[in-house]
């Protein structure tokens, strides 16, 4: 499968220009729409980053930060922010690049990108405007029969309307596209996974229209309540599936950093996009996490969704997990780098912070994201960690440690590509995937143990209870210093942003400075491992090492359920 | 004239956007939505005690 770029029709030479570093054709609209888009997702980082060292230095018990009603509502504040705002703005940023840039294609219509832009803007200000306001302290799941201002419901439903426009734009670019010819051959694969990411932001969008228009009329006063159990339900086919749509995103960065840093292809790009296919078709279905403890839904339900059916997604993650590696390590092996299981992993380009994002994002998604969420997932397992810190240490890894760090790492390259300015501060920039990376772990890794303590989830103040010793109060602190590095990071991320967009030396004309390659030693060759079947044999000892932290994490959960009703 | 080879099934599937779109929407809405709905429809009222 490979695509090869075609010019563009004569008549669109005027709307688009050349990329001095790739070569490719870049079309102008699209372009501005992703700096618009890709600004106002950093904006929405930087609020909900503040929102979480407030949030972090309050569930810190030693600190306390925060008075109660201010702890709920920033705590509303950093769910929406973080979880669909930043989130959103830069996919659409993403399709709008992918289904243009490597395609040789124009975006469809600057019109339609405009109305879903603004659609999204004015709703997401709404949203904080309401929620500062403290008129909308009902976190972001908004359960009902808790009620907030109808402003508050109407801006979620714009937000989702306008990514639903942007994701029709991204459709129809794709549409038009393949009709004109601008490539030829199957889609690349990095738009490939960005298509999967857009079908199942439409299922995504579609539930939150589903529940948020009953809901803003019941607010309204123009409707009953909807039931809160329906709400639920609905809910989550919006809340838990718009991290899904992070899933595939996040996954198509992976191929494209190792591609662009390494050289790397994928081993076998049909099984790729199969992973990606069985993204499209049972990934969604893991919203059911969420109501795995509520009693008007049965097991069959439950345990078909969470489990049977959801496996066949983790399969998808396990072997996309598989993949990147794997690819990294043979496009290593290629250019000479042999010497043992491991002897490549000191040749990666690690001073690259496209690359060092990426790779950090992987491991954290992989080794504490996947493998938590797969035994909180499961039914049994579930009841000794439903609503403790352990499902926030859990998302914590997938959707911070995971898609925003490979977003981060992806900015190292589109912001020079895109805004034609190269990185301030680039040492600085070399450590910030690090300190955001290393901070996010220890954020992870202090909610879940705290959380295996029994602390609860979104709970002002646990010493209320008197329940909890120091060993809980000791992971809270730990959370809390993780925090503290991770919003450095953050910081710096935003710092290194809007400071390259506003003072970095321009490159239009020549090629953007570089992050730094893997290097190839004299004397190899490409294509020479064509045959060697065992060419990522430490990618292999890797995943035996993952498998083996997986049966190890799993099984100790299904002792510490057994000790719940100990028989002796 | 049949010299043309055709693609294999999964290929042709997986080049497929919309087709893929069409399940990626059907499967979530019969498996999690349809059913789940379903299942909250059969719960009885709960009468006092």
């Amino acid at each position: 499968m490979s695509n090869s770029a075609l010019p563009l029709p004569a008549a669109g030479a005027a709307l688009t220009r050349k990329c001095d570093t790739t070569g490719l054709n870049v079309c102008l609209i699209a372009e501005r729409f992703i700096k618009l888009n890709a600004v106002c997702a950093v904006v929405f980082l930087l609020v909900g980053g503040i929102a979480a060292i407030l949030l972090a230095l309050t569930r810190w018990q030693a600190v306390h930060l925060l008075r109660v009603d201010w702890f709920y509502r920033i705590l509303t504040l950093h769910g929406l922010n973080m979880l669909i705002f930043w989130i959103l703005f830069f996919e659409v940023a993403v399709l709008y690049f992918t289904c243009t840039i490597p395609l040789n294609a124009r975006l469809f219509s600057a019109k339609v990108a405009w109305a879903g832009f603004i659609q999204m803007l004015v709703g997401a200000v709404m949203v904080d405007y309401i929620i500062l306001n403290g008129q909308a302290d009902v976190l972001m799941t908004s359960y009902l029969p808790l009620l907030a201002h109808p402003l508050f419901y109407l801006g979620i439903i714009l937000v989702a309307t306008g990514t639903l426009t942007g994701v029709f734009n991204f459709f129809a670019t794709l549409y038009v596209a393949k009709r004109d010819r601008t490539y030829e051959g199957s889609v690349p694969l990095v738009t490939y996974g960005a298509t999967a990411a857009a079908i199942i932001a439409v299922v995504t969008l579609l539930h939150g229209a589903i529940v948020m228009i009953p809901t803003f009329t019941f607010s309204m006063g123009w409707t009953p309540q909807p039931d809160p159990m329906w709400y639920r339900m609905i809910w989550w086919g919006l809340g838990h599936q718009s991290q899904q749509v992070n899933v595939c995103a996040m996954v198509s960065v992976w191929y494209l950093i190792g591609q662009l840093a390494t050289g790397a292809k994928p081993l076998n790009e049909t099984v790729c996009r199969t992973a990606f296919l069985l993204y499209i078709l049972f990934i969604n279905l893991a919203s059911a996490h969420h109501l795995l403890v509520d009693p008007a839904i049965g097991a069959t339900w439950k345990i078909w969704n969470t489990s049977y059916a959801m496996y066949l997604a983790v399969l998808a993650s396990m072997i996309h997990g598989f993949t990147v590696p794997a690819s990294v390590e043979f496009a290593m092996r290629e250019k000479g780098h042999t010497k043992g299981l491991f002897g490549w992993v000191a040749a990666l380009p690690w001073r690259n912070p496209g690359f060092s994002g990426a790779l950090l994002s992987l491991l954290i998604f992989g080794f504490i994201g996947g493998i938590t969420g797969v035994t909180l997932g499961t039914q049994q397992i579930n009841i000794i960690a439903h609503n403790t810190l352990r499902i926030t240490g859990h998302f914590h890894a997938t959707v911070v440690g995971g898609t925003t760090l490979a977003f981060m790492a992806l900015a190292y390259y589109v912001i020079p590509l895109i805004f034609r300015r190269d990185f301030i501060w680039r040492s600085a920039a070399r450590l910030q995937p690090w300190l955001f990376g290393i901070g996010i772990l220890f954020v992870s890794l202090g909610m879940s143990f705290a959380g295996s303590m029994g602390v609860p989830r979104r709970i002002y103040d646990i010493d209320n209870s008197g329940a909890f010793g120091p060993a809980a109060h000791l992971m809270l602190g730990v959370m809390g210093l993780g925090a503290i590095c991770a919003v450095i990071g953050l910081l710096l991320f935003v710092v290194l942003c809007v400071g390259t967009i506003l003072f970095g030396a321009r490159n239009a004309g020549r090629p953007m400075a570089d992050w730094g390659v893997a290097q190839a030693l004299p004397g190899s060759r490409e294509g020479s491992l064509a045959d060697d079947h065992w060419a990522v044999k430490g990618t292999i000892v890797l995943t035996g090492v993952f498998l083996a932290c997986f049966a190890v994490y799993y099984f100790a959960n299904w002792k510490a359920l057994a000790d719940v009703w100990p028989v002796r | 004239m049949k010299n043309e080879t055709k693609e294999p099934f999964l290929k042709r599937l997986l080049d497929n956007t919309w087709l893929l779109l069409a399940l990626g929407v059907v499967v979530p809405l019969l498996s999690y939505t349809a059913w789940g709905w379903i299942e909250l429809l059969m719960v009885k009222p709960a009468t006092l005690p």
